[in-house]
């Protein structure tokens, strides 16, 4: 479309000294204009990330091992292989785990500090803000760097000033697969709970204060307020806080890679999705199989999200 | 608080909010103490922090951690912070032209299949990179950009959140004020760098902030690029580390200290105003 709006300008061909005299010029605006504006994005985003997607899917079909082999058409045979993998289905149910305790977790303590947060004339506000904030702007990496220490059997923090105090045995976090992901869900509650916290935060401050008041006025208790009026008011806030909770459990990788290692550790019990994409297509080159794993990830991050933003209302009030 | 609350009710209201700040600061403590022990680990002499009983702060402090992460001993730390510097400096530059352009092609101009593209775009904040990793490994591969800093930034470049993010900033230029500009003879390239920047401009230095610390902690991408350790950014370096060498930690934690210190400073420098503008900005998309 854009190759055909770009000769418009040609046809007037206007002498060469129309072009000096300081004429308005086009106060229609050529009809290229906006292309112009989005070329970048649109060239960059289609090399980048549209073909590629595309690649991706037509190379699921395919099967390809090393980087300079041929690909041989095999149809659905990876998709096949996918759902009798027992590596593939350990990784989506560690990553499900992880998802489903982490939001669990991290959401009613988000909503709890948001509310603390939104105490009238709280002194220290925006150190809490602040502080809150920190971990999430951590590498994923370093924190996981961390929290080899706090897990640390031997010399971990929670063994030594948490356990011990409470006269329970050392437990292995990083070492018996049971706990593995137990310790990557609270690495995630540290690191995830204060920024989820802080989105509360803005949902709760664009709730008219009036309805509260009136609220008051006609007798309704705390519990009252807060499940009838805040809660609900807050819906958009949850849709968007859940649905980014989703997005980012199920392409969790830096942080498991970091505290267990790329393999996923003892029994792989803390392989992740991604981590098993990253091991099929990138140690073992296995490129058509891991293009398969890529779409299924895709999917299922795709249909939960949906999912919840259908169970939340979220398209019944868009409709109306 | 009000003048006629009994004094019993104003001893309940104390001890609330004496709750309030008991339960805030615990979740304080709770945050940062990992954080903590990470920089008093820093100085523990080697062998420390694998002895018990456990503490927090040294018994005596030494720099020697410091003195052996630039000495180069396991990784050319020096070198891949370095590396990560410029390719989030390169990143965050090339997404913010590239989304105050689209952004601005979408707030002020009527085109054909404008709806149909923005949708596209916001479809598209919902795909993982996931979708489309192996091929554009292939990609990198036949481009010979493996190992390269043009193989992290460029895929980078074209950002659906920044695109939407800019083009809501700039939905605010008054049509009118275009229109004027237009009779006056600006060309239109004048016109977005003139009214649309600058009105954007909150919106960009959020964006520049989101960009930035994004690109400076990203891993995923950057470990398939980045081959040789003298290219490789930061968390890649430090993720080979971990695990191997752990008789090294306080030199591994030092390192880990110090990649946060820019951050926590561009935080406490400008905590309201980025805040502020990050959570609307996120929450509003």
């Amino acid at each position: 479309m854009g190759a055909l709006a770009r000769t418009m300008p040609s046809t007037t061909d206007a002498p060469a000294g129309a072009h000096t005299a300081r004429r308005p010029r086009s106060r229609v605006r050529p009809r290229w204009t906006p292309y112009f504006f989005i070329a970048p994005f649109f060239v960059l985003f289609g090399v980048f990330f549209g073909l590629p997607t595309l690649r991706s899917l037509q190379l699921s079909f395919y099967t390809e091992r090393g980087v300079d082999t041929s690909a041989t058409f095999s149809g659905l045979d990876n998709y096949t292989t996918l759902v009798g993998d027992p590596t593939f289905y350990k990784g989506l149910v560690n990553t499900s785990y992880y998802a489903l305790g982490s939001i669990l977790i991290i959401l009613p303590l988000a909503l709890s500090l948001a509310l603390l947060l939104r105490t009238r004339g709280l002194l220290l506000r925006e150190f809490f803000r602040l502080s809150f904030f920190l971990p999430n702007a951590i590498s994923g990496i370093v924190v996981a760097i961390v929290f080899r220490l706090v897990f640390d059997q031997e010399y971990g923090l929670l063994n030594n000033w948490l356990l011990a105090p409470l006269g329970l045995p050392k437990i292995a976090w990083l070492a018996d697969p049971t706990f593995i992901m137990p310790s990557i869900i609270l690495l995630g509650i540290w690191q995830f709970t204060g920024l989820n916290a802080l989105y509360f935060m803005v949902g709760l401050q664009n709730q008219d204060p009036g309805i509260h008041e009136a609220a008051i006025v006609d007798g309704a208790g705390p519990w009252q307020r807060f499940r009838y009026i805040t809660l609900p008011l807050l819906r958009p806030t949850t849709v968007f806080v859940v649905t980014f909770a989703i997005i980012g459990s199920y392409q969790l990788f830096a942080q498991p890679v970091a505290l267990v290692g790329e393999g996923g550790g003892p029994d792989r019990a803390g392989l992740t999705l991604t981590m098993y994409l990253y091991e099929t297509a990138f140690t073992n080159l296995d490129l058509g199989y891991g293009a398969a794993i890529g779409y299924a990830i895709t999917l299922i991050i795709v249909v939960l999200s949906v999912l919840q933003m259908w169970a939340q209302g979220f398209f019944r009030k868009e409709s109306t | 608080m009000s003048e006629g609350s009994t004094p019993h009710a104003t001893l309940a209201i104390r001890l609330r909010r004496l709750a309030v700040y008991v339960t805030l600061l615990a979740a304080v403590a709770l945050t940062l103490l990992p954080y903590v022990y990470l920089v008093t680990g820093t100085v523990k002499s080697p062998g420390e922090i694998f002895r018990l009983p456990v503490r927090l702060f040294p018994s005596a402090i030494t720099t020697e951690h410091y003195s052996k992460l630039f000495a180069s001993e396991l990784i050319p730390f020096a070198r891949q912070v370095g590396n990560s510097v410029v390719i989030a400096t390169l990143t965050t530059l090339l997404v913010l032209a590239v989304s105050a352009s689209v952004g601005w092609g979408f707030a002020k101009y009527e085109f054909p299949l404008r709806n149909t593209l923005f949708v596209v775009l916001l479809a598209t904040l919902t795909l993982p990179l996931q979708v489309a990793l192996v091929p554009l490994f292939q990609m990198m591969v036949s481009l010979n950009w493996l190992d390269t800093f043009q193989g992290v930034v460029l895929p980078s470049g074209a950002s659906a959140f920044g695109a939407f993010f800019i083009r809501q900033a700039m939905l605010a230029v008054p049509d009118d004020m275009v229109q004027a500009a237009r009779i006056d003879g600006a060309s239109e390239f004048r016109i977005f760098l003139t009214m649309g920047v600058p009105l954007a401009k909150g919106a960009l230095s959020v964006l520049a902030v989101l960009t930035f610390l994004g690109s400076w902690n990203d891993f995923l991408w950057p470990s398939i690029v980045l081959r040789s350790a003298e290219r490789q950014t930061y968390p890649v370096g430090l993720a080979n580390l971990v695990g191997f060498y752990n008789t090294e930690y306080g030199t591994i934690l030092a390192g880990s200290f110090l990649v946060t210190v820019p951050i926590i400073i561009v935080f406490v420098a400008g905590r309201k105003h980025i805040l502020d503008n990050l959570m609307i900005g996120s929450v509003k998309s």
